[in-house]
C-alpha cells in the first residue's frame, strides 16, 4: 500500500515538473501584468489603468490576438491591485513576475508605489512601463524601467515659466504633501526653479502636510499671511477639492496652480465653483481633441460614460508602446527570460512614437521626450487646453 | 503698533482654526472614555463607527436634501438629518456592542481590547465593497458664507462646528449628571462588579453607552462632512487614533478630560504648525504629549485606581 502510495506521488510530482513546458509548447500565452490602484487612496487612477488595458485587449481580440513574427497569439491581461501603497506595489510585481510570468508590466501609476516596485522589475529583468511617473528616481539606472510621460524636474520648471509668463507674479507659496514622493519631489523641483527665475526669497512659504490630512489651515493662514501671490498644490483629487476651499475661506485671493495629479480623479466635481479658471500642468486636454486622441476619448466615453484623465491616455499609450516592442522583438521563443530582455531591447529603440499623448522618443534613461499642455478648468469644469510647452 | 495687531489676528486666527479642529477630537475622544468607563476597555472600533456615521448621515443628508429642499427651509433638513442619523447610528454602537464586545465580556482583555480593530476592518471593507472606492462629496446642508471680522476670516460652518460640539457636550454632561441612567453609568464606572448585583444590568447600560458614543459620533461626522467633505472608507483611522490620544491625554475614562484634552490636541496640532516648520507638525506635537504623559501617567483627570485595573 505505501509503495503505491509512494509511486502515485513520484508521479504527480513529476507531472506538477513537466506540464507547465509541455503546455507551453503546445501554446504560448502572452501575459501583460497591469499594477494598479484599484482601491485605496487614488482609486479613480486604478480605474483608469484598467478601462484603458480594457480597451486595448478588446482591439487585440479582435484582430484575434498579437501577431508577432507572423504567428498569432492570444493575449491574457494579468489585473494586480497595488491598493496605493508602496509595499504592495511591490508585491504585485513580485507575484506577476515570478508567480504568472508576464512578459511586460504596465504600471503602478504614481510614483510612490512605481518608484519601489521599478526596483523589483529591474532586478527581475523585466520590462515594465509607467505611464504616468513624473519621478526620476523611477527609471533611474533601471535599464528595464521605462515611463510614458515627462519627469517631475521637467513639469516644475514649466509651470514655474507658466506662472511667471501669463501673470508676472514674484513672489509664490508651495503646499504639499510630505509623506508622498510625488507632490515632495514636484515641490523641490518647482522651489528650484522659481528661485532660480526670481531670486532667493521669492518662495515665502514652502508648507507641508501629511498623507491623510484633512484640515490644512494652519499652513494655509501662514501661507496667506506670507504675502504670496500664487500657490503651488502639486496634490491629488482628493486633497485639492478641500485645498481650495479652505484657502478661499481664510481669505486666499490669488490664484491655485496645480500638476498632472490634478487630473487624478474628478477634481472639479469634488471641488466645485471654488475649482473655476483654476490652471494646471498635464499631459493631454480632452477638450478640443483631435485625430486618434480624438476617437480613443469617444470610444472610451461611450464605452465607460465618462471622459478618459491622462491617466487613462497614458496607459493606452504605454499598451500601444508594448505592443510595438513586444512586435519589434521578432519572435516569442516561449523561454520567458530571453522575451522579456529581447521586449525591453526593441523597446528601448523606438523612435518618434505618435501616441495620442503626444510623441515619444526614449532617452537612454527610458524616459520620454515630450511636451506638457498648460489646461484650465472652464465653467462647466472640463479642462481646455490653454497653451502647450515643450523642451 | 502694527506688526503687534498683526500678531494678535494671527493668533487669533489660528486659534479659530484649532477650535474647529478640537471640536472634531473632543467629541471623538469622549466615545473612547464613556465606554472605558464602563467596559474598562478601549473600543478601538470608535474610528470607524465615526466613519459609518459619516457614511449614514450623508445617505440621510442626500435623500433629504432630493425629498424636502424647496419647500422646507435649510436649518430644518440639517436639524432632520441630525436626528435621524443620530437615531440610525446609535444603532451601529448597538450591534458593535452586541456582535462583538458582548460575546468576549469574560475573555481575556486582550481579545476583547483586538475585536475593536477587527469590527473597524470590517467596516471599512464593508464600505468599501457596498459603495466602491470612489470618493463621496458630502452634500452642503448650508451654504457657506464667509466673514472677515478685523482680518480674521470665518465661516458660518466653523462657527456652527464650534457651537453643536459644545451644545452636545454639555447637554451629555446634564445626561449623565442628571438623568437615572446617567447615574447608572456613573456607577458602573465606579464599580463595575458590584452594581449588576443592585440590579443594574450591565447589558443595558453596555448597549447604552456604545449607543450614546456613536450617535455623537455621527454627529461629528455630519459636521466633519460639512467642513472637509470629499468622504472616504478609511477616513475614521487616523482621526480615531488622534482621538484615542486626547482620550488616554484626558485622563481614562474622564469625559470631562477626553473633551478638553481633544481641545488641547487641536490647539497643540495647529500652533506647533505656526511655530515650526508644518514638516515637523506631528513629530513635535506627539512628543509634546508624550512629555505631558510622562509627567502626568494618568492624564489630566484619571482615577488613582484606574491603573491598578485591568489593560
Amino acid at each position: 500500500m505505501r509503495r503505491i502510495t509512494c509511486l502515485v506521488v513520484m508521479a504527480m510530482v513529476f507531472a506538477m515538473i513537466f506540464s507547465p513546458s509541455a503546455f507551453s509548447a503546445r501554446k504560448t500565452v502572452i501575459k501583460i501584468g497591469i499594477n494598479a490602484p484599484l482601491t485605496g487612496d487614488n482609486p479613480k487612477v486604478g480605474e483608469s489603468s484598467k478601462h484603458a488595458a480594457l480597451l486595448w485587449l478588446e482591439d487585440i481580440e479582435k484582430a484575434g490576438g498579437l501577431e508577432v513574427g507572423g504567428k498569432k497569439y492570444e493575449v491574457e491581461l494579468v489585473i494586480e491591485d497595488n491598493e496605493y501603497k508602496a509595499e504592495s506595489a511591490v508585491k504585485a510585481n513580485t507575484k506577476m513576475i515570478t508567480q504568472d510570468d508576464v512578459l511586460l508590466i504596465v504600471g503602478p501609476q504614481s510614483s510612490s508605489q512605481a518608484v519601489p516596485a521599478g526596483e523589483v522589475a529591474n532586478k527581475y529583468k523585466t520590462t515594465m512601463i509607467s505611464p504616468w511617473s513624473t519621478n526620476p528616481n523611477t527609471t533611474m539606472d533601471r535599464p528595464y524601467v521605462f515611463r510614458g510621460c515627462f519627469l517631475d524636474p521637467f513639469q516644475g520648471p514649466v509651470v514655474a515659466n507658466f506662472i511667471t509668463d501669463e501673470f508676472g507674479f514674484k513672489k509664490a507659496a508651495v503646499l504639499y504633501d510630505v509623506a508622498a514622493d510625488y507632490p515632495k519631489g514636484l515641490a523641490e523641483v518647482f522651489k528650484g526653479a522659481w528661485e532660480k527665475k526670481h531670486g532667493a526669497g521669492s518662495i515665502t512659504a514652502f508648507e507641508s502636510f501629511t498623507t491623510k490630512d484633512t484640515d490644512f489651515s494652519s499652513q494655509l493662514t501662514k501661507i496667506v499671511k506670507s504675502g504670496a501671490d500664487v500657490l503651488f498644490v502639486p496634490q491629488y483629487y482628493s486633497e485639492v477639492p478641500l485645498i481650495v476651499n479652505q484657502a478661499k475661506d481664510l481669505g486666499w485671493k490669488g490664484p491655485i496652480v496645480g500638476s498632472d495629479s490634478w487630473g487624478s480623479g474628478p477634481t472639479f466635481e469634488l471641488c466645485g465653483e471654488a475649482c473655476k479658471g483654476l490652471f494646471f500642468s498635464t499631459h493631454y486636454a480632452a477638450a478640443g481633441a483631435k485625430g486618434a486622441t480624438k476617437a480613443f476619448i469617444d470610444r472610451y466615453t461611450s464605452s465607460f460614460g465618462y471622459t478618459p484623465n491622462d491617466v487613462g491616455a497614458l496607459t493606452w499609450d504605454a499598451l500601444q508602446l508594448a505592443q510595438k516592442a513586444i512586435q519589434n522583438a521578432g519572435k516569442i521563443s516561449g523561454r520567458i527570460g530571453k522575451d522579456r530582455t529581447a521586449v525591453r531591447d526593441a523597446l528601448a529603440k523606438i523612435k518618434n512614437f505618435a501616441g495620442i499623448t503626444g510623441n515619444m522618443t526614449f532617452t537612454e534613461e527610458g524616459d520620454p521626450i515630450k511636451c506638457a499642455v498648460i489646461v484650465k478648468f472652464n465653467d462647466k469644469g472640463e479642462t481646455e487646453f490653454f497653451k502647450s510647452s515643450c523642451p | 503698533m502694527e506688526a503687534l495687531t498683526d500678531l494678535v489676528q494671527y493668533i487669533l486666527q489660528n486659534l479659530i482654526n484649532a477650535l474647529q479642529r478640537g471640536s472634531f477630537y473632543a467629541v471623538i475622544s469622549i466615545g473612547y472614555s464613556m465606554v472605558y468607563g464602563v467596559l474598562m476597555l478601549f473600543n478601538f472600533a470608535h474610528g470607524d463607527i465615526f466613519m459609518v456615521g459619516t457614511y449614514i448621515g450623508f445617505g440621510i443628508a442626500t435623500l433629504f436634501l432630493a425629498l424636502f429642499a424647496g419647500f422646507l427651509p435649510g436649518p430644518l433638513i440639517f436639524v432632520a438629518t441630525v436626528v435621524v442619523t443620530m437615531f440610525l447610528a446609535s444603532w451601529i454602537g448597538v450591534f458593535v456592542e452586541v456582535a462583538g464586545y458582548r460575546p468576549l465580556r469574560s475573555a481575556p482583555r486582550a481579545s476583547a481590547a483586538i475585536t475593536g480593530l477587527m469590527i473597524g476592518i470590517i467596516f471599512e471593507t464593508g464600505i468599501l465593497i457596498m459603495l466602491g472606492a470612489t470618493r463621496l462629496n458630502f452634500p452642503k446642508l448650508m451654504e457657506p458664507i464667509s466673514y472677515n471680522i478685523w482680518g480674521i476670516y470665518f465661516t458660518n460652518i466653523k462657527v456652527m462646528i464650534i457651537i453643536i460640539s459644545l451644545l452636545l457636550m454639555i447637554a451629555l454632561h446634564t445626561f449623565i449628571q442628571k438623568t437615572k441612567w446617567g447615574m447608572a453609568m456613573r456607577a458602573m464606572s465606579f464599580d463595575f462588579l458590584a452594581v449588576p448585583l443592585m440590579g443594574v444590568s450591565i447589558n443595558i447600560i453596555a448597549p447604552l453607552t456604545f449607543a450614546i458614543g456613536a450617535g455623537l459620533a455621527s454627529v461629528a461626522g455630519i459636521l466633519y462632512g460639512q467642513a472637509y467633505p470629499i468622504l472616504d472608507p478609511y477616513m475614521g483611522v487616523i482621526l480615531g487614533w488622534k482621538a484615542f490620544v486626547a482620550a488616554i491625554l484626558g485622563g481614562r475614562g474622564s469625559i470631562k478630560g477626553a473633551a478638553l484634552a481633544g481641545y488641547l490636541l487641536g490647539f497643540i496640532e495647529i500652533f506647533v504648525a505656526t511655530v515650526f516648520p508644518s514638516t515637523l507638525r506631528d513629530l513635535i506635537a506627539y512628543s509634546i504629549i508624550l512629555l505631558i504623559l510622562t509627567y502626568r501617567p494618568r492624564g489630566f483627570f484619571g482615577m488613582e485606581h484606574s491603573t491598578k485595573l485591568r489593560l
